[in-house]
Order: structure tokens, then sequence, then C-alpha cells
């Protein structure tokens, strides 16, 4: 596979959040400030970054047998350094993203892609794959926050709109706003591929918790 | 050990009504879509995830407070809360499959990979950052897991019956269940002010 494919992949054809849902507990919760979705976007891209590296070197060292437990370590240590990163330098964003910065640890994203991409192929292509795959999360979540911060605080960035500031619309800025609003990118995404896109109930390949959500069914009919 | 009822009554009810862990706070959304489909899974794996949170907040709680804090292992948090509760996981799941195989038919398949199931996580680390004694910490877990189950129930019922609607084309699948969700969320946000009351 070309260089550029496997860059840009993440960004539109196999974009984390639109394409394969993956990670919506962080997109959910911090898309309500368009600041927010930046600094996790890139936290989680710097995870990725990280163990992607990491795990790709190790690819031939690491037991396939216990590779689960060995990939858990690596990422949590990188979500460790990237909280303590956030909170040394940045301490509002610290705050505002609260419980869902540890939470990076168990982001299936990151999962994914060790488990999926890092574990068969080079430190090059890895590298092309965390930053495919970052960018496209941390897209997706500033398109959420967007649509989420203008109608639901009625600013962007922390910059009053005009008209907007005054007739607010509470209910983007508050818990089922984050639901309707994926729901409603999710829908256009669905018609403008004519539902090719997310054909796959839900796109746990490669999630450790994959047994425990999406491929339950088939799990249960393997018994 | 203070014993504090009114607040343990508080910190109870807000973790299963106001702050529910699924419908306010986005945690554990993924196994909440997609282990909804029907009643027999959505209350086995909410039963695991209340059970396995109980464990791991007794578990996590004197490792943070007795070994971790004290010897300035703060930032070890992380790494060591998710080694503690998949290991947990591992062995409950072990000493299920010896001791009682008729809880361990019905819960076996959501056990191991809990690991990684943010909600739990997630508990293990708020009862920290809120300095709950142990007690109140059991209890928010306890909260936590009975919200979580609640959440699970109440979604499968919505979800059995969006399955029989006809949508747009394009809201068909995904799309349509997230709006069944934020609608359910909504319904929660009837129980807000219901904390500040319970004891007036």
């Amino acid at each position: 596979m070309k260089s550029k494919e496997i860059l840009t992949r993440g960004i539109v054809k196999e974009n984390p959040v639109f394409v394969l849902i993956l990670g919506l507990c962080p997109v959910l919760a911090v898309s309500t400030q368009a600041e927010n979705a930046i600094g996790m976007g890139l936290a989680t891209t710097f995870v990725l970054l990280g163990s992607n590296i990491v795990i790709s070197l190790l690819r031939n060292v690491i037991p396939s047998r216990i590779r689960i437990p060995c990939y858990i370590v690596l990422i949590s240590s990188f979500t460790a350094l990237a909280k303590m990163a956030i909170e040394a330098y940045a301490y509002p964003l610290y705050q505002a993203l609260g419980i869902f910065l540890p939470l990076i640890a168990t982001n299936c994203i990151i999962f994914a892609r060790a488990e999926i991409f890092a574990s068969r192929n080079n430190i090059k292509d890895s590298v092309l794959d965390a930053v495919g795959s970052g960018v496209g999360f941390t897209l997706a979540l500033l398109a959420i926050a967007t649509i989420r911060e203008v109608l639901g605080s009625g600013s962007f960035f922390g910059f009053a709109l005009p008209w907007l500031e005054d007739n607010t619309t509470m209910i983007f800025a508050l818990a089922p706003g984050g639901f309707i609003v994926l729901a409603c990118i999710l829908a256009v995404v669905n018609y403008v591929s004519k539902g090719q896109a997310t054909k796959r109930q839900l796109g746990c390949d490669g999630c450790p918790s994959a047994m425990s959500c999406g491929k339950l069914k088939e799990i249960n009919d393997g018994i | 050990m203070e014993f504090d009822f009114k607040s343990l009554v508080i910190i109870m009810m807000s973790a299963v009504l106001v702050n529910n862990y699924v419908l306010r706070q986005f945690l554990g959304v993924c196994p909440f879509l997609g282990v909804s489909k029907d009643l027999k899974s959505s209350a086995g794996m909410g039963l695991s995830v209340l059970f396995v949170m109980i464990m791991a907040a007794a578990a996590t709680w004197p490792i943070q407070v007795y070994l971790l804090t004290p010897n300035g292992l703060g930032f070890m948090q992380t790494v060591v809360f998710i080694l503690i509760i998949a290991t947990l996981v591992q062995l409950v799941e072990v000493v299920l499959r010896k001791f009682l195989p008729a809880i361990f038919a019905s819960l076996g398949i959501y056990l191991p990979l809990m690991t990684t199931n943010c909600a739990v996580f997630a508990v293990t680390i708020s009862n920290i950052n809120n300095e709950y004694t142990f007690i109140e910490a059991l209890v928010s877990a306890v909260g936590a897991g009975l919200g979580f189950l609640l959440a699970m129930v109440i979604f499968t019922g919505v979800r059995e019956q969006t399955a029989a609607a006809d949508p747009p084309e394009a809201f068909k699948g995904i799309p349509i269940t997230l709006i069944s969700a934020a609608i359910l969320s909504l319904a929660f946000f009837a129980f807000e002010g219901v904390i500040e009351n319970l004891f007036k």
C-alpha cells in the first residue's frame, strides 16, 4: 500500500469516528467546546503515535499470546505521559477534559490501530497510520464540537458570535445534543455513501472490548 | 471511619439517576449501543459491569490511598489502575468458573474484556478524585453500576420498539439508535434537582 494512501485512509475512508464508529465516549463527552475538542484530539493523536511506534518496533518481540496486556501497559503509559504534560503546561485544558484524559487509555481506536496495523507493519507505515487516524479523530471531534458550540453556546473557539449568542439552543450543549449531532452526521455519511460507509453494525475489530460489545453475537453462536 | 448515611444516599442517588454514567456522562457508550439488542444480553452485561465496578473500586481504593499517595507515586495511577482491573477481571473469571459455574455461564462471556470498559475505569478514578472514603467509594461504585444496568435495560425496551419502526433510509441502523439514546438521555434530565431536595 502506498504511503499516501495509508496516511489519508484514516482521515476519510476509514475515519475512526464517522465510519468505523469507534471511541464514542470521548467524542460525545468533550465535544461541547471546539477548544477542548482540539486538545482531546491532539492528546489522543500523541498516545496513538507513541503506542504505534513502540508496538511496531516491538512487534517481533511481543509474544502473540500476551500481546493485549502488553498493549494495555504501553498505551496507559503514554496516556499517563500525556496527562502529566497537559497538567503541567495547559492546566485549564486539563480541568476541562477531566476524567476523559486518563480514559484515553481505554480508547478503542488506539487498541484497534495497535492490533490491526502497528503489530503487522514497519515503523514508517505505523507512524503514517497513527497520524492519519489521529488527524481523522481530531477533525471528527472538531466537526461535532463546532456544531455543538455554535448552536449550544453561541460562540466559536470561545469567541461570542453575534445573534447566536443571544439565541442559544441549550440542548446542544447538554448530553442529548451530543447524541443528536452525531446521529445527524452519521445519517449524512450514510446518505452520501449510500449506506456503504457504516454498513457494519459496530466497527469494533481489533478492540479488546470487541467480545463484550459488537462481536457478542458471533461469540454466542460459537459457544 | 465515619459513617454518614445521608451522604451515602446522596452519592448513590446521584450516581444512579442524576449523573447517570451512560446517559449524562457518556461513559460506557460502546457496550450501551452494542449489547442492547435483547434483554438477556443487556441485563447480563449490566450485571457484570455492576459486579466488576464494585470489585474494582474495592481493590483500587486501598492501593491509591495506602500505596501510591504516601509514596508520591500518584502519577502511576493510570497504569496501575488499568493493570489492577485487568488482573482482577481474570481472577474473577477463574474463581467464578471454578466455584459458581451457574453465574459464570450467564455472565462469563461479558467478563474477559471488561478491562477496557471505560465506565469501570472511570468509577475507580472518580472515587479518588472526589476524595471519597472507602465506604463512599463502594457506594458510588454500586450506584454507577446500577445506573448502567438501569440505562441498559430501559434502552433495550426502547430499541425493541425502534426495531419495528421505519425511519428514513439514511437514519437506519446506528443513527436512529443514537437518536433514541438522545431522547432517553433527555428523560433523565427530569431527575435534575432530585439531590438538592432529597433531605429538605
